[in-house]
């Protein structure tokens, strides 16, 4: 009678042990997003962009992993946006090839700003790099923070929306304005699939709204009654997240454990 | 947090109006220069525009306008009125296009202030953005008006145009005012070297307007004070706003709604190196709720800052204070608060710098759902979680283990 309940106690531990590399990376982004892990290269079969914009607008619309190629104008303000998901870690690297003759060094910049057009630190790579007069290209990188899934209003951390990356050149002298120049930019998702560790979740991500406003003429009456739009067991449990499987692992462990621990209770089986 | 941001074109409504460009070239006698890999300015010109037409997306309506093409005389005052446009902006016939252009000769003086004006009411007024491409080998001859303070003043009127400048061989001259103009309108400049950049760049640029001409924004004016200020919808917008001025706007946000607003100032006249941008939310009463502001130093197109606010938050803080001046009348759950944006800047003017009309501000400003601070989680995660629950499961097998032993001897003895 003991036997054969060791044997599925040990059976569920083996299942256990089966799930739990399972766990932490059932929390991950889609696979879809995660396509682009680790070095800053691109997705395969990603169409290259062409194309940029001049304002943040105007901005040209790109994804993680996807190429851009452009030519612009030295002196150019280059706006791009991608969006940005919670966990993921954006590595941004950039190159600007010039043309022959330039009569000076020029400092380049890379800057990121979320879907709020607050600023956004780069924690590692050469944000503003200088050119000497005789260099025929300058790499510009940026790795951003994690992407959180919550952040107090008063903060500026990262969260999911979009996110917007200007290229320019912010010091050089003025006879350089205006020459071509050949620019690539990828923008790269580097984080390692893992969940960010912040509980909560953003209603609305930090997309902008991109359409003309309306004056209004009035005060606007009372609203309408906020209807909960949850239903009442949705609004009880928590979110899904790796949590769930972590805890029910737990749950299983400690159910095998005291089975285990019961059984070592038991007299020694006689010989 | 398992769902991703919509894309932000997800609902673009489509325009009403097709995209708009007109290319301005100028027919100078100066267009004569054979200097671009051995050719006159004008021939490389023609070519490109040619190139231009024949790749000329569908939709988009181009014209193209001519300056001192016809005045041979040496009557500066009669040479300056030389503009004509040889094709009017709308679907364009290419055969008729390239006819008229094939027909220019580089002649006679060059207004580029009074070619940019007409080149304005050639594109008419719209909610859409409007694009002019402007192509000069040399300085205006003809000012006033100075062309740059002509193309401040036409961005300042209410539809939204933006000159892109191309210098053909330019010289510093010509580089600083076509900056000037590019600059003014958040256009770019570009120095064309030879036939294929000025093909390739004239055909981006058209590609561009394009692209991007829907993203004009409403033009509203704020004002000196928040009780007065203009009542805003989520969207985005457009001001005016001068050296060392604020500018204050309304908006009216409910409980458990989240107020999001941005602002750019654009950097559109010569200033001195260091600047800021202030973008404070308040309370009707003047109460800080939350401010953005960001700073810089150096070349740049426009400064940003923005911020996020909780309407709930709020309410629970008036709850506080009990003596709200003016309490919400009946269902105080749903009532707005309006909260006043002010936008201020830290920009200071060089000498020389006009201080009319302001520099450009772009204000979005939205109204979502707050997102509530989570509270404890409810679930565990990690490994000394995983190490505790077995540790726990194994002390309650022991101990049930060992009461049940216990409880068994006691009942064989009785």
């Amino acid at each position: 009678m003991r036997t054969p309940l060791i044997r599925s106690g040990a059976a569920l531990a083996a299942a256990t042990a089966l799930a739990l590399p399972a766990g932490p990376a059932l929390a991950g982004p889609p696979p879809a997003a995660r396509d682009a892990l680790a070095a800053p290269t691109p997705s395969p079969g990603a169409a290259t962009v062409t194309k940029a914009g001049t304002s943040f607008l105007t901005a040209t619309a790109i994804t993680a992993g996807q190429p851009v190629q452009v030519g612009a104008s030295t002196g150019d303000h280059l706006y791009w946006s991608f969006p940005g998901h919670a966990g993921q870690i954006h590595e941004i690297a950039a190159t600007v090839g010039f043309p022959k003759g330039r009569t000076g060094a020029s400092t380049w910049t890379v800057e990121v700003f979320d879907g709020l057009r607050r600023r956004q630190a780069c924690t590692a790579g050469a944000q503003t790099p200088t050119a000497t007069a005789a260099a025929t290209s300058v790499t510009l990188g940026c790795t951003l923070r994690q992407v959180r899934s919550w952040a107090e209003p008063w903060s500026a951390d990262p969260l999911p929306g979009t996110y917007y990356v200007r290229l320019s050149v912010v010091d050089l002298p003025e006879p350089d304005l205006g020459l071509p120049v050949d620019v690539d930019l990828l923008v790269s998702d580097v984080g390692d699939g893992d969940a960010p560790a912040d509980d909560g979740e953003l209603r609305a991500p930090l997309v902008p709204n991109t359409k003309a406003g309306t004056v209004l003429t009035g005060e606007p009456a009372a609203a309408p009654a906020e209807e909960e739009g949850e239903s009442l067991l949705t609004g009880w449990l928590p979110e899904g997240s790796s949590r769930w499987i972590w805890t029910t692992v737990g749950g299983v462990l400690a159910a095998v454990a005291g089975v285990v621990g019961f059984a070592l209770t038991r007299r020694p089986r006689r010989p | 947090m398992l769902t991703g941001p919509a894309p932000a074109w997800a609902d673009e409504e489509t325009p009403a109006e097709p995209p708009r460009v007109e290319l301005v070239l100028d027919v100078s006698g100066s267009m004569r220069a054979r200097d671009i890999d051995g050719r006159s300015r004008i021939s490389v010109a023609q070519q490109a525009f040619n190139e231009v037409v024949d790749a000329l997306p569908e939709e988009t309506q181009l014209g193209i306008r001519v300056l001192g093409a016809t005045y041979k005389g040496k009557d500066k005052k009669v040479g300056c009125q030389d503009t004509q446009q040889i094709v009017p902006v709308g679907q364009v016939d290419r055969t008729q296009a390239k006819a008229a252009v094939a027909t220019l000769r580089p002649t006679g003086f060059t207004p580029v202030g009074l070619a940019l004006r007409s080149a304005a009411q050639d594109l008419g007024t719209g909610a859409t953005a409007r694009r002019i491409v402007l192509i000069t080998d040399g300085e205006d001859t003809c000012a006033p008006p100075d062309p740059c303070e002509v193309a401040r003043e036409l961005a300042a009127q209410g539809t939204k145009l933006v000159v892109d400048t191309l210098g053909l061989a330019p010289d510093d001259k010509v580089r600083r005012q076509l900056l000037c103009i590019a600059n003014a309108t958040g256009g770019t400049y570009t120095a064309a070297q030879s036939a294929d950049e000025l093909t390739g760049r004239i055909k981006q640029l058209v590609d561009r307007a394009r692209d991007t001409y829907t993203a004009a924004p409403a033009v509203v004016g704020g004002s000196a004070g928040c009780p007065d200020a203009p009542l805003l919808a989520p969207g985005v917008y457009t001001d005016r706003e001068q050296f060392s001025e604020h500018r204050w706007y309304r908006v009216p946000v409910r409980p458990g709604q989240e107020l999001r607003a941005s602002v750019s100032i654009a950097l559109d006249r010569p200033v001195n190196p260091d600047y800021g941008v202030l973008l404070r939310a308040t309370a009707p009463d003047g109460r800080e709720l939350v401010r953005g502001v960001d700073a810089g130093s150096g070349r740049t197109d426009v400064v940003s800052a923005g911020l996020r606010w909780s309407a709930a938050a709020d309410t629970d803080a008036d709850a506080d204070e009990g003596e709200t001046p003016s309490p919400a009348p009946g269902d105080a759950d749903a009532a707005p608060t309006t909260v006043c944006l002010v936008v201020s800047n830290a920009f200071a003017p060089r000498p020389g710098t006009r201080a009319t009309p302001g520099m450009p501000i772009e204000l979005t400003v939205d109204v979502v759902a707050s997102s509530p601070a989570p509270g404890g989680p409810d679930l565990g995660r990690g490994w000394v979680l995983l190490v505790l629950l077995t540790l726990a499961g194994l002390l309650t097998g022991l101990v049930a283990g060992l009461l049940t032993r216990w409880w068994v001897a006691t009942w064989r003895e009785n």
